[in-house]
């Protein structure tokens, strides 16, 4: 890899999400052959739609894809500036989404907002980390004690007898 | 006028300051449930249901009708904000609502939105006054393939809403159709499209595709293009409202007719969902061309679906009371609460509950013009948080988004969905795959192939089961038109074109 | 410091006192969950929400109760969350009879026996209903009805207990009926009162209104025994005048749990504590006036009766679906 990375071109992106929808097709239309796709004297069967509908779409994802093909490799989808941004979003949700299971929805969040806050937004970290831990008092007090509607909850919460 | 003697004496009933302390709770704890993509209406009435029993029937359900208000005035909040549909039928307030926040028009478009709802409401509570038993004789007659109809005939208004690649929309909604389908056949009771795995048994919820989607989509699009949301610079004092509303009366063609199609679809009962999107597509094939184009931030755009699920959400009352089927999930919840209190919903109920039927009507009223005199006075404050810095409102979205997520099943796996449709919303949109057909879709697919797949099943097979009668018949007819109308203008064009030749 | 003696053992009596009368060593400590496998709005929600009030309402346990609804997949999700459960006291699974129907109809990896049974809170009924401007007055002219023209029966969902019942009727009398599945209850009854179907097998509770306003007319109750409820209902007919199925003829019984069910793997004290709350729970007026409205049949059955009940039920249901072709194949 000598080429530096510089992006994602657009041919690439839409030819990926052709590629997608096409893949998504294919899996509907086997499993629906394989609870019977057909119309019986009542109706159809509960393949028949899936079918129907998987055929359409692979058809016309491939069509795309074909058309997508013959797209201008200049032609750029997102800059690899463009790309850390989104990543700097996406990846700690992805990080708190992961950790949900094992530290409970609330630490999660406190961490998430703690981590935007002073890398995204220059706060201080001790603003920064308070704010994170109201808002998951705030979330608490509102979900767990008013509302009755059980979130996630961790080794922290379970301490505190919850 | 015996209605009327009644409905004063329900307004007695429902002026008891005590009983308006209820409403103005009830109203506030809804625009909270409302802005809370994890509370739906339902919820937060499900969850108050027990804390009822210490009130009188009548009070306790003037609290938890006007939790019901609320939620419907709140669910327009964070659709025009943030571009986040709370609720089902916020989806299509989306479309234009959440351009005129980007354009710093939140205000005006809030305040379009409330009074819309407001309107909607109204109408729906005066036929409900009126015609009640009239209308419940009329919901009886739809069966499955009036219903079939009717779901076609949503579809049939929004055909051709995309401006983008025609094949590109086709696949977007046949996408949206897939993903309904995955779960649980409820016509067979066969599972389909979940390859054997237990976290797709319960498909995907729509509500956790659209918070991921049109959500979490939009705080990617936002920060690729630099970290801020755009409409920041949202004027904030009342004046707007004063502006706006002087604005709304010329849209009162518009109001009425999506407030009739509301009140049709409530009442049938189809529901707040396909009503927002039928209003929306005939209000955009209808109306003059603008300098504004829709779903760039028409006015239009946020009056029609707002005013027609509030129809819709207050007449769906009307079967649950007249019948017992519920026409939301909220309803369904407010119905299981009638029944603790020893009040069995149905025919019967208008005739021995009198007292409490007319005292709810009444506080229909009164709950509405209070709700709205309260959202109103709040939206210089709900168009302040735009200002908030970015970096704080994007990470308090994503928390909200995954409660949100998580609460529709209790379940830590749609949190995940809701991330992965986060990335294909950012990419579809960057691509310029219309979201709006897939979202269309996934709503509506399942109850549509399930109410095609009953009257297929009633009539042996038979497709003209959908001609059988004027009633479906003609709602029938009337969609292949709207479906066909691009051809039939065109050949109505080319008609006249000639005839003005012949003429000439 | 005798008298201090004397308070502490005062104190300690009086704190030994309720905990005798509840038998039981172990409470909840914390909010306990009370997961329903189905909708809001059906049977087995209301039920949940109705003890959900009364154990707030009477102030019956010092933990709240929280009904959270896993409607997905009929069921399946709800049972597979419970199974997976093993040793959480703090939740409680209402069910219905898709604890038997759900895992026979779709292939899930999951039996009663996954489960800690705590105790059989009522049977729901179900009645033969028809349109009150039918022809047909009894069961035999509503047979002779279906046997001359093929007739439809709603109910809801699909290969659940409102379609069991049809196949059933079905293989008792040779009558072939068309079944049509709709989303709940009130939905069936009121496509019955609007003629969308012929007949359907509503709960009581789910048609009596219609009843009662004279647009539906009850053929015959698919127990055993009479309905015990002798009050008027409407101008002339009382629950206990339907007569039973059998009476009339046509040899079907089906009687729906509403049972209560915990995580696997929970102690006896645990489940022992349940027990003496739902006898609390049953012994309150609102929960008789919904026995009544319901016209449920209240037997009650724990421990070792209720696992006898739940292996018979378990067996007959698998002998029902298996004849109807309802098996998953795969």
């Amino acid at each position: 890899m000598a080429r530096r990375f510089t992006g994602i071109g657009l041919r690439t992106a839409e030819v990926g999400l052709a590629l997608l929808f096409a893949a998504v097709a294919a899996l509907a239309i086997a499993d629906a052959l394989d609870i019977g796709a057909g119309w019986s004297e009542d109706g159809p069967r509960s393949g028949y739609f899936p079918f129907w509908i998987g055929l359409i779409l692979l058809a016309a994802s491939l069509w795309q894809l074909v058309g997508a093909l013959g797209i201008p490799r200049r032609l750029g989808f997102a800059t690899r500036e463009e790309l850390g941004r989104v990543a700097s979003v996406l990846v700690p949700a992805a990080l708190q989404v992961a950790a949900m299971p094992f530290v409970g929805l609330y630490v999660s969040s406190a961490l998430l907002i703690t981590w935007f806050m002073t890398r995204l937004g220059s706060f201080a970290i001790p603003v920064a980390a308070a704010t994170g831990v109201a808002v998951a008092i705030v979330a608490f007090v509102v979900f767990e004690i008013w509302f009755l509607v059980a979130l996630p909850k961790g080794p922290i919460e379970q301490w505190l007898g919850y | 006028m015996d209605q009327f003697g009644l409905l004063l004496g329900g307004f007695a009933v429902a002026l008891d300051p005590w009983n308006l302390a209820l409403m103005v709770i009830g109203i506030v704890l809804g625009v909270v449930i409302g802005v809370l993509p994890g509370l739906g209406g339902a919820n937060g009435v499900a969850i108050l249901l027990p804390l009822t029993f210490s009130l009188s029937p009548v009070s306790a359900i003037i609290l938890l009708s006007c939790i019901y208000w609320g939620a419907l005035f709140g669910g327009a909040i964070t659709s025009i904000l943030f571009n986040i549909p709370g609720e089902p039928w916020s989806v299509a307030t989306t479309f234009d609502g959440y351009p005129m926040a980007q354009q710093g028009r939140a205000a005006e478009a809030l305040t379009a939105a409330f009074t819309s709802s407001f309107v909607g409401a109204f109408v729906a509570i005066v036929m409900i006054t009126f015609v009640a038993p009239l209308v419940a004789g009329f919901a009886l007659r739809f069966g499955p393939p009036e219903f079939f109809a009717v779901m076609f005939l949503a579809f049939a208004s929004f055909i051709g809403m995309g401006t983008g690649s025609p094949l590109k929309t086709l696949m977007a909604t046949m996408a949206g159709f897939l993903l309904a389908c995955v779960g649980l056949d409820s016509v067979t009771g066969t599972l389909r499209l979940t390859f054997g795995t237990t976290e797709l048994i319960r498909g995907f919820d729509f509500l956790v595709a659209v918070i991921g989607l049109f959500g979490i989509g939009e705080i990617l699009t936002s920060i690729e293009e630099g970290l801020a949301f755009r409409g920041a610079n949202a004027r904030i004092d009342l004046s707007v409202v004063r502006r706006t509303w002087a604005e709304l009366p010329r849209h009162w063609a518009l109001s009425l007719r999506s407030s009739l199609i509301g009140c049709w679809m409530g009442v049938t009962p189809a529901g707040a969902t396909p009503a927002s999107f039928m209003s929306y597509g005939v209000a955009r094939r209808l109306a003059k061309p603008g300098e504004v184009p829709f779903g760039k931030g028409r006015i239009e755009g946020v009056i029609a679906p707002e005013t027609a699920a509030h129809a819709a959400g207050t007449s769906a009352l009307l079967p649950m009371l007249a019948l017992g089927v519920p026409g939301s999930p909220t309803a369904a919840v407010l119905l299981g609460g009638l029944m603790m209190w020893g009040l069995q919903p149905g025919p019967m109920l208008f005739v021995e509950q009198a007292d409490f039927v007319w005292g709810l009507i009444a506080s229909m009223y009164l709950g509405n013009i209070v709700g709205l005199v309260l959202v109103l006075v709040a939206v210089p404050w709900f168009a302040a948080i735009l200002r908030v810095p970015f970096a704080v409102i994007a990470a308090l979205i994503l928390v909200i988004c995954s409660i949100g997520a998580y609460t529709v099943n209790n379940a830590w796996f749609d949190v995940v969905v809701m991330l992965c449709f986060g990335v294909l919303g950012y990419a579809m949109k960057k691509l310029d795959y219309p979201l709006a057909p897939l979202v269309l879709a996934l709503v509506l697919g399942n109850r549509t192939e399930q109410a095609f797949r009953q009257s297929m099943l009633s009539s042996q097979g038979d497709l003209g089961v959908f001609w059988s009668n004027w009633l479906v018949g003609s709602i029938m007819t009337v969609g292949l038109m709207l479906l066909f109308w691009p051809v039939i203008s065109r050949v109505r064009g080319a008609i006249s074109v000639q005839l003005a030749r012949r003429e000439g | 410091m005798r008298i201090a003696a004397t308070a502490a053992f005062a104190l300690a009596l009086g704190l030994a006192a309720p905990a005798a009368v509840a038998q039981a060593s172990w409470e909840p400590t914390r909010p306990v969950q009370f997961i329903v496998p189905a909708g809001t709005g059906g049977g087995a929600d209301q039920m949940a929400r109705v003890i959900q009030g009364i154990v707030s309402k009477h102030n019956l346990m010092r933990q709240p109760i929280v009904v959270v609804n896993k409607a997905g997949g009929a069921g399946a999700e709800a049972f597979l969350e419970t199974k997976a459960a093993r040793g959480n006291p703090h939740i409680l699974l209402i069910t219905l009879s898709n604890l038997f129907t759900t895992p026979l109809a779709t292939g899930i990896p999951f039996r009663w026996t996954d489960l800690t049974p705590v105790a059989m809170l009522a049977l729901d009924e179900f009645i033969l209903w028809v349109n009150a401007e039918a022809p047909y007055t009894t069961v035999p002219a509503f047979l002779d009805a279906a046997r001359a023209n093929r007739l439809r029966i709603g109910g809801t969902g699909s290969r659940q207990e409102d379609q069991i019942i049809a196949a059933a009727i079905t293989k008792a009398t040779g009558v072939n009926f068309t079944y049509i599945p709709y989303q709940g209850g009130g939905a069936v009854a009121v496509a019955l009162v609007g003629k969308h179907v012929e007949a359907t097998v509503n709960n009581p509770i789910e048609a009596v209104t219609h009843w009662r306003a004279g647009a539906l007319r009850p053929l015959c109750v698919f127990d055993g025994r009479r309905l015990p409820v002798t009050e008027k209902m409407t101008e002339t007919q009382a629950w206990s005048d339907i007569s039973t199925c059998a009476e009339s003829g046509l040899d079907v019984e089906y009687l729906m749990l509403r049972g209560i069910f915990m995580a696997p793997g929970v102690s006896q004290a645990q489940v022992a504590y349940y027990i003496g709350l739902l006898e609390r729970v049953r012994a309150t007026p609102e929960w008789q006036e919904l026995m009544r409205q319901g016209a449920f049949n209240t037997t009650t059955l724990t421990g070792e009766e209720f696992k006898a009940w739940l292996t018979r039920e378990e067996e007959r249901h698998r002998t029902l679906m298996t004849e109807a072709g309802f098996v998953a194949s795969r």
